[in-house]
């Protein structure tokens, strides 16, 4: 009742946001019941209803099939030298434009290195094509100019891992190095002052007062990160991607799209993309309450 | 004061060399796209500085009638797209700032709960599909048009606007909905003008979803075909949008694809300086916690 005469009240709020909350019902959570088909053997044409019931029939079979380790192994590979390489480089850099007195130049630098963050996948994929293909890529162009062989980069499973990483570290320090600024930005220019005074060289400054002063976004960002572990960049992946990386480069949603929008084998697909979602959930609460027991503050 | 010098040119040295690595493929990118053909042929590829300049590519993707097409499709997105994104996101968000609203902690939890756990692609496939929209470009927009993220950090920035501003719109007469449109969002408009820009990007650099939900090629936005005319080797002729656009001239296919990539990428170049001012606003601004 409260809640009825709090509606008729302000009835005029309420009408505000329902388009948003129609948004997030129709489009958020209709799609949350569609699961359910992930324990059907869905046809497009009995639809959800009539579909009959298999159980856990289809997580089996994705468990007994050797692509499960392949796509599992490949997340988890691209993830994680995802934070080893790409996490500490906004960090480095943010920590030397920190440094940087000249501020023009600052700015001057900021504004090319954030650049990269806004071009698509497209656009960056293509370029990668451009510099690295091994008949026309200036790169292996270079290479031959220089007396080596040219360089296969693009075919190669060898280094599919790292030619992903590097396109990141690429595409995303600048944009990175933002949050990290801002934390610096909030240090207390007493305390350096302070450290100056006491004969502290920059590199000192920096390990003893700058890095200490930015402590808790990184392992705030850090615990996030490993909460969305299974999350990859997968229109890079699902761009970047050919037939002789394929091993390597497979991963949950190139999967499903695979199996589920080209040959559609819907049920099995949904499935896949389930079990993605649920470790991805588990992990997620786990980063959170990580995050808080040291103290940070959490995604919520 | 010697080791301080060191450090500084050192520091800028590196920095420096960050900013070439970071801008030498975008050159290269516009180098290629501006080399006269018959350069580009005569040096195989190996062009670093042209010596004649040439408009010609441009010319020709400018005068291909699906490359204009998808650029209408992609504008469609970006404008119409950002607008109702902005309304959606905006009227949420400052409803769920607002104390008076009741049901305002399950309505949080069910928006943070989304960016926890998403079902996947095939069951945004299938309702895509059950709503017969597969194929039609609002498939590109309505799936898109909030998300927990956006909503959040716009109820911090509207968690800013004191609650007497609207007490007193409300002696004078005006009801919510008025209050939204007339007093709140004239407010906003710089954070607005923050979000817009980022909705605008994404909907600009929408590929993922058309790859999902449009097969047919007329209605293809920018990023789908630009990606098959990059993919499509020089040799090959097939009878896709794409290939029209490729070699019936002389012109090698390095240079066409690069000239693409160029016009596809002018638009963000343009609004990039608006969007600087904004960076730090558009991350920044608030946590998701209450």
């Amino acid at each position: 009742m409260k809640v009825l005469t709090g509606i008729r009240k302000d009835v005029f709020l309420y009408l505000l946001i329902l388009p948003g909350v129609i948004y997030f019902l129709l489009f958020k959570y209709v799609p949350m019941w569609g699961i359910i088909i992930s324990f059907q053997d869905y046809s497009p044409y009995m639809g959800m209803w009539r579909s009959p019931w298999v159980g856990f029939e289809h997580f089996v079979t994705l468990f007994k099939n050797p692509d499960f380790f392949l796509i599992f192994r490949n997340t988890m590979v691209i993830s994680l030298m995802n934070i080893l390489f790409y996490f500490p480089m906004p960090i480095i850099i943010a920590l030397m434009l920190n440094e940087l007195r000249l501020k023009r130049y600052k700015r001057v630098i900021q504004s090319v290195i954030y650049l990269p963050h806004f071009l698509s996948w497209v656009i960056i994929s293509g370029i990668t094509f451009l510099l690295l293909s091994q008949s026309g890529g200036i790169i292996n162009k270079l290479l031959v100019n220089f007396g080596f062989e040219p360089y296969n980069f693009l075919t190669n499973p060898g280094i599919f891992w790292q030619l992903l990483t590097v396109q990141s570290i690429w595409k995303e320090t600048g944009w990175g190095t933002i949050i990290f600024l801002a934390a610096m930005a909030g240090i207390d220019p007493q305390l350096n002052e302070a450290a100056k005074i006491d004969g502290a060289s920059r590199l000192r400054q920096i390990w003893h007062v700058t890095l200490p002063g930015i402590r808790h976004v990184v392992i705030t960002l850090l615990i996030l990160r490993l909460g969305s572990i299974m999350d990859v960049g997968f229109e890079q992946v699902f761009l970047m991607m050919n037939s002789a990386v394929t091993d390597v480069a497979d991963v949950f949603e190139t999967y499903v799209y695979r199996n589920g929008i080209q040959q559609g084998q819907f049920s099995y697909s949904t499935a896949v993309g389930l079990f993605k979602s649920v470790i991805g959930l588990i992990m997620v609460i786990g980063a959170n309450k990580l995050a808080k027991r040291f103290g940070e503050e959490g995604l919520y | 004061m010697k080791e301080g010098k060191l450090f500084d040119i050192i520091n800028i040295f590196i920095l420096t060399v960050v900013g070439l690595v970071t801008l030498f493929p975008l050159y290269y990118v516009f180098v290629v796209s501006f080399t006269d053909p018959a350069e580009y042929i005569a040096k195989q590829g190996f062009v670093l500085f042209p010596e004649k300049w040439s408009l010609l590519s441009y010319k020709y993707i400018l005068s291909t009638a699906s490359y204009i097409r998808a650029t209408g499709v992609s504008t469609f997105l970006a404008t119409v797209g950002t607008v109702l994104s902005l309304m959606v996101t905006a009227t949420l968000a400052y409803g769920l700032s607002r104390k008076r609203l009741k049901v305002r902690k399950p309505l949080m939890m069910m928006v943070l709960f989304t960016m926890l756990f998403s079902p996947g692609i095939i069951p945004h496939y299938i309702l895509v599909r059950d709503l017969h929209l597969i194929n039609n470009i609002w498939s590109l927009i309505l799936p898109v048009l909030s998300s927990g993220w956006y909503v959040f950090l716009m109820k911090s920035f509207f968690d800013s606007i004191p609650p007497a501003l609207e007490e007193a719109a409300m002696v004078d007469g005006y009801n919510d909905i008025g209050i939204f449109f007339r007093i709140i969002l004239p407010l906003s408009l710089p954070a607005m003008a923050a979000f817009g820009l980022f909705y605008a990007v994404g909907y600009w650099n929408t590929y993922f979803n058309a790859v999902l939900y449009i097969n047919d090629s007329t209605k293809w936005p920018l990023q789908i075909l630009l990606q098959n005319i990059l993919i499509e080797s020089s040799t090959s002729s097939q009878g896709s949008g794409a290939a029209e656009l490729m070699n019936e001239q002389q012109l090698p296919a390095q240079t066409l694809k690069m000239a693409a990539v160029v016009v596809a990428t002018t638009p963000i170049l343009m609004i990039y300086p608006l969007l600087q001012k904004h960076f730090a606003k558009g991350v920044m601004l608030g946590s998701v916690k209450e």
